[in-house]
């Protein structure tokens, strides 16, 4: 299948004034936001908790919207052309993302994560027709870093690499979309955003357009709080490959939340708000809490990143031990 | 004595070693000797309560313990036990 039409073009509505877009990726963004009103642990009631649910991306995650940005960016730089392939490694969402993406504009996508990823997100992305190079679990998300980059060196010009981790058209993603549409989603009186860091795109581009409307906004990361953990997408910058989008100075706070803590909150938020959502859901909501409890007045948006339906073969379910 | 590989976070207890020898009967009695080895290891791997921790799994040649009998699963000479964290890091 040829590359589609520019994503420009892809943008305008089908002819006939039909209520449909012309793509998937024409469904990125937007992603409501509600308020979170049962789990609140004795934060006072001058503070209000506003979860803003990227798992209704269509990809179903917040990662489709650097994948698409990433891509679009590609394209008119010129280095995504036809007969390239989409190559990146990943250790699940964004490798969702660009899988999707990729189908939808006609591009072949080849993605690297470690084995240990959940089985899940696996098939999902060969659903789509993306190929998958395994790294060794044992590795990490570096193990996949460092094998994409030598797949890369061995074979330059057949690959258009993304790069989430380097490319500004992660965050740039996020200080188009996401920022601006939790500025008004909440009418601009936003006082605190929390949000979990992976590659670190979302805190970076959302917290970089917020800060720009109002310095007086918050912006806290919330990370695992040890190199070992059990969180997955999310990075303990401390001990990792530092993305190159990273900087720690454009955060006002960094929170370290261990992973029983993220995974009771997730179980906590299905049976109590009747939202099943992933353990950097979790964790980044465990982190809103603790901020929420030190004020009195103010108004905190949390990313929720994806829904749950993709961990339920994970530890995060399927633990030894028994449930809370 | 068994091999234990051991990843990349838990390394600074092995002194970088990515595999390391251990003795006991049972999982359970090998985490144990891993520990006197290295200490810190077993707290790292199991919890207060001596299981182990949800997001760990452990492997016996390549079979996940939780499958098997857990941390009373018999270890031999020779074998290879992975300790592996459930989740990759990074998106």
């Amino acid at each position: 299948m040829p590359p589609a039409a520019p994503v420009e073009q892809s943008r305008t509505q089908p002819p006939g004034g039909l209520l449909a877009v012309r793509s998937i990726v024409d469904l990125i963004g937007n992603t409501p936001m509600v308020e979170l009103r049962a789990v609140r642990d004795g934060v006072p009631e001058g503070v209000r908790l506003f979860a803003k649910l990227e798992g209704f991306n269509p990809g179903g995650s917040v990662k489709d919207r650097p994948a698409k940005r990433m891509i679009e960016q590609g394209i008119a730089d010129g280095k995504l052309v036809a007969g390239k392939t989409i190559l990146d490694s990943t250790s699940g969402n964004t490798g969702i993302g660009l899988a999707m993406v990729g189908a939808a504009l006609g591009y072949p996508v080849k993605l690297v994560m470690p084995e240990n990823v959940s089985v899940e997100r696996k098939k999902v992305i060969g659903a789509y027709g993306a190929e998958i190079v395994y790294s060794d679990p044992m590795e990490g998300s570096d193990g996949a870093i460092r094998l994409c980059r030598k797949i890369l060196a061995d074979d330059p010009e057949r690959y258009f690499k993304p790069d989430q981790y380097n490319n500004p058209a992660n965050p740039l993603a996020h200080y188009e979309g996401t920022g601006p549409e939790i500025w008004a989603q909440t009418e601009g009186r936003i006082t605190h955003f929390v949000a979990a860091i992976g590659t670190s795109g979302t805190i970076m581009g959302t917290g970089r357009y917020l800060k720009e409307r109002s310095r007086a906004i918050q912006v806290i990361a919330a990370e695992p709080e040890d190199a070992f953990h059990g969180l997955e997408g999310l990075k303990h910058m401390a001990s990792s490959i530092v993305p190159g989008i990273y900087h720690e100075n454009e955060l006002d706070q960094k929170l370290g939340i261990g992973t029983d803590d993220a995974y009771n909150m997730v179980y906590r938020l299905g049976r109590e708000e009747g939202l099943i959502v992933g353990q950097s859901c979790g964790a980044a909501y465990v982190a809103a809490l603790q901020v929420a409890r030190t004020l009195t007045q103010g108004t905190i948006v949390v990313i929720f990143p994806d829904f749950g339906d993709r961990y339920l073969s994970t530890n995060l379910w399927l633990g030894w031990q028994k449930l809370p | 004595m068994a091999q234990v590989r051991i990843p990349t976070p838990l390394r600074k207890y092995t002194g970088g070693a990515e595999a390391v020898q251990a003795d006991g009967a049972t999982v359970a009695a090998l985490v144990a000797d891993l520990d006197k080895r290295h200490p810190g290891i077993r707290e790292r791997i199991c919890d207060e309560s001596g299981a182990v921790r949800r997001f760990v799994n452990i492997f016996v040649n390549g079979e996940d313990i939780r499958f098997l009998q857990n941390l009373d699963t018999v270890v031999k000479a020779g074998d290879e036990v992975s300790v592996v964290p459930a989740i990759a890091g990074g998106r």
